[in-house]
C-alpha cells in the first residue's frame, strides 16, 4: 500500500476548496514571476525537465512502515536545489498534470493539494533551508543536516495544513485531535524517508556540481563584499 | 521514447466524447465534480445518479466499465482515512455485527469513498478521452499562463525520458545485487536521484541551447489556432446541467 498525500474529491467541502484555489491561483501567479527573474529565458526549458524530474521521482516508493510504503514529494529537494519560485512552480505543474491525466488527486482537491505541497511545503522547507544556510555552508555534514531537516519539516507542515483545511470544511465524523494524530504521525514517519533522501540526493548533487545547488549560492550581500566594483 | 507520447491512462478512440475540444472536457469535468462535492451526503440515491451519468459519458466514449474500473483502484491510498473514521468517530454509535461503528464516523466515511470514487471516475473519463497534446491546448485556451503552459508542454515532452533514465538506474542497481528493504538502505537508492537531477538539469541547458539554435524566443508558437463553437460547448456542457440537476435533487431530499 503506497500512502499518499494527493488530496481526493470529496475531503472538504466546496467553499473551502475554493478558497484554496484562490490561494493557490495567486502563489502560482507569484511563483511565475518570480520564476522568470531566476532563470531567464532559460525558464521554459529549464523548469521543464527539472518539472519532469520531480515528475520521475515521486514515483520512486519507499518503505516506511511493514507493509505501507510512502512516495518522495520533493518539496524541499526542489526548494533547495533550484529555489524556492522555480520548485513551487515545479510542483504546482506535477500537481495539475498528475490531476488531469493520471486522475491522482481530485480535481476539486486541486487547490488544496496545490497549497499544501506546492506552496506550505516548498516554502517551509526553504525556510528551514535558509534559516540553517549557516550550517550548510561550514560542512558537508551540515548540508545533509539541513537538507534533511528541512525535508522532515516540509513533510510534516504541509500534512498540518491538511488537517487545517479539513478543520475548516472537512467532510466530518472524526474528531479534530484524531484526524491530527493520524495525520502528523503518519507524516512524521514519512519525513523521515522524505529527509533521508533528500539529504543524500543533495550531498549528491553538492560533491558534483555544488553550483547547481540554490541554497549554497552566494546571496548578493556576500557577492557585494567580494566584488568590490 | 519518442513514439506518440501517449498517457497510460489515455483510450485513443474517435466518439464524439474524444473529439470534444479538450478546454470543454476540462470544464466539464470540474463542473460535474464540483455538483458531486456539493450534493449532501444523506441523499443516497443521488450518487447512484451521478453513476448512471458516467455511464452514459462511457457508452457515448465507447470506454468498457471494466476499463474504468480496473484503473479506478489508483483511488485506494486516498480513502485510508475514510476507513478509520468509523472506528474513531463520536457517538451516537450502532453496533453492527459486534463492532462499535460510530454513526457520525461512518457518515464521514460514505462522504469520502462515494465523493472520492465519482471524483476519480471523473478524471479517468477525461484522461482516457483526451490526449496529452490536446489537454495542454486545452488549458492554453483556457487562459492559463504561457509560461506554465509551455513548462508542462516540455515536462510532458520529456517526462518519458527521465522516467526511463530512472528505471535504467533502477535496472543497474539491481543488477549489482541492490534489494532496499528498509529505510537505512535508501543510500544508493538517493545518490541514483541525485545523478538524476545532475541529469536532467544539465539535459535542460543542452535542450535550451538546442532551441535557441532553432529560434526559441520565449514563446511557443501556436500550432492550433481553431476556435471551439458555443455549439460544442452546450454539447460538452450537457452532462454537468444533469449534473446540476441531480445536486439540486439531493438538496430538496435532504
Amino acid at each position: 500500500m503506497v500512502v499518499a498525500m494527493h488530496m481526493s474529491d470529496g475531503l472538504v467541502n466546496i467553499p473551502t476548496a475554493l478558497a484554496f484555489a484562490v490561494v493557490a491561483v495567486i502563489g502560482l501567479g507569484f511563483a511565475v514571476t518570480r520564476a522568470r527573474r531566476d532563470l531567464d529565458d532559460r525558464t521554459a526549458p529549464m523548469a521543464g525537465l527539472v518539472t519532469a524530474f520531480v515528475f520521475a521521482v515521486q514515483m520512486i516508493n519507499f518503505p516506511i512502515l511493514p507493509g505501507a510504503s510512502g512516495h518522495l514529494l520533493g518539496g524541499a529537494l526542489v526548494a533547495i536545489l533550484v529555489g524556492p519560485w522555480v520548485g513551487s512552480l515545479c510542483i504546482t505543474i506535477v500537481l495539475v498534470v498528475q490531476a488531469l491525466l493520471f486522475a491522482d488527486g481530485g480535481l476539486t482537491a486541486l487547490g488544496t493539494n496545490i497549497t499544501n505541497m506546492a506552496l506550505v511545503g516548498v516554502f517551509t522547507g526553504y525556510a528551514v533551508a535558509v534559516a540553517m544556510r549557516g550550517l550548510a555552508r561550514r560542512s558537508r555534514g551540515g548540508l545533509l543536516a539541513t537538507a534533511f531537516v528541512a525535508a522532515f519539516v516540509n513533510t510534516v507542515v504541509a500534512s498540518l495544513a491538511f488537517v487545517v483545511e479539513y478543520a475548516l470544511g472537512g467532510s466530518g465524523g472524526a474528531a479534530l485531535g484524531t484526524v491530527f494524530a493520524l495525520m502528523v504521525g503518519l507524516h512524521a514517519l514519512i519525513g523521515l524517508g522524505e529527509g533521508l533522501i533528500t539529504a543524500a540526493t543533495v550531498g549528491a548533487v553538492a560533491s558534483v556540481r555544488p553550483d547547481l545547488v540554490h541554497l549554497l549560492r552566494p546571496t548578493r550581500a556576500a557577492l557585494d563584499s567580494r566584488d568590490p566594483s | 521514447m519518442g513514439a506518440g507520447h501517449a498517457h497510460p491512462l489515455h483510450l485513443p478512440g474517435t466518439s464524439p466524447v474524444h473529439r470534444m475540444p479538450a478546454e470543454v472536457k476540462i470544464v466539464a469535468a470540474v463542473l460535474l465534480v464540483v455538483c458531486v462535492v456539493a450534493t449532501p451526503r444523506e441523499a443516497f440515491p443521488v450518487f447512484g445518479g451521478f453513476l448512471l451519468l458516467l455511464g452514459a459519458v462511457w457508452v457515448a466514449a465507447g470506454i468498457p466499465p471494466g476499463w474504468i474500473a480496473r484503473r479506478a483502484v489508483i483511488e485506494l491510498p486516498f480513502v485510508v482515512l475514510a476507513v478509520l473514521l468509523p472506528f474513531t468517530g463520536e457517538a451516537p454509535t450502532v453496533v453492527w455485527l459486534g463492532v462499535t461503528l460510530s454513526e457520525p464516523g461512518l457518515l464521514g466515511a460514505w462522504n469520502i469513498l462515494v465523493k472520492g470514487t465519482l471524483g476519480v471516475l471523473t478524471s479517468l473519463t477525461l484522461a482516457a478521452t483526451t490526449p496529452m497534446r490536446e489537454l495542454l491546448h486545452g488549458m492554453a485556451r483556457l487562459h492559463a499562463p504561457t509560461l506554465v503552459v509551455t513548462i508542462a508542454t516540455l515536462m510532458l515532452r520529456y517526462v518519458d525520458v527521465i522516467v526511463a533514465e530512472a528505471g535504467r538506474m533502477r535496472v543497474a542497481r539491481i543488477s549489482r545485487g541492490h534489494d532496499p528493504r528498509f529505510l537505512w538502505q535508501v543510500g544508493a537508492t538517493a545518490r541514483g536521484v541525485g545523478a538524476l537531477f545532475l541529469r536532467s538539469y544539465e539535459r535542460g541547458e543542452r535542450v535550451h541551447l538546442a532551441m535557441l539554435s532553432r529560434g526559441w524566443t520565449g514563446r511557443m508558437p501556436q500550432l492550433q489556432p481553431g476556435r471551439t463553437s458555443a455549439a460544442q460547448w452546450l454539447v460538452g456542457l450537457s452532462p454537468v446541467a444533469a449534473g446540476v440537476a441531480l445536486a439540486v435533487t439531493g438538496w430538496v431530499l435532504t
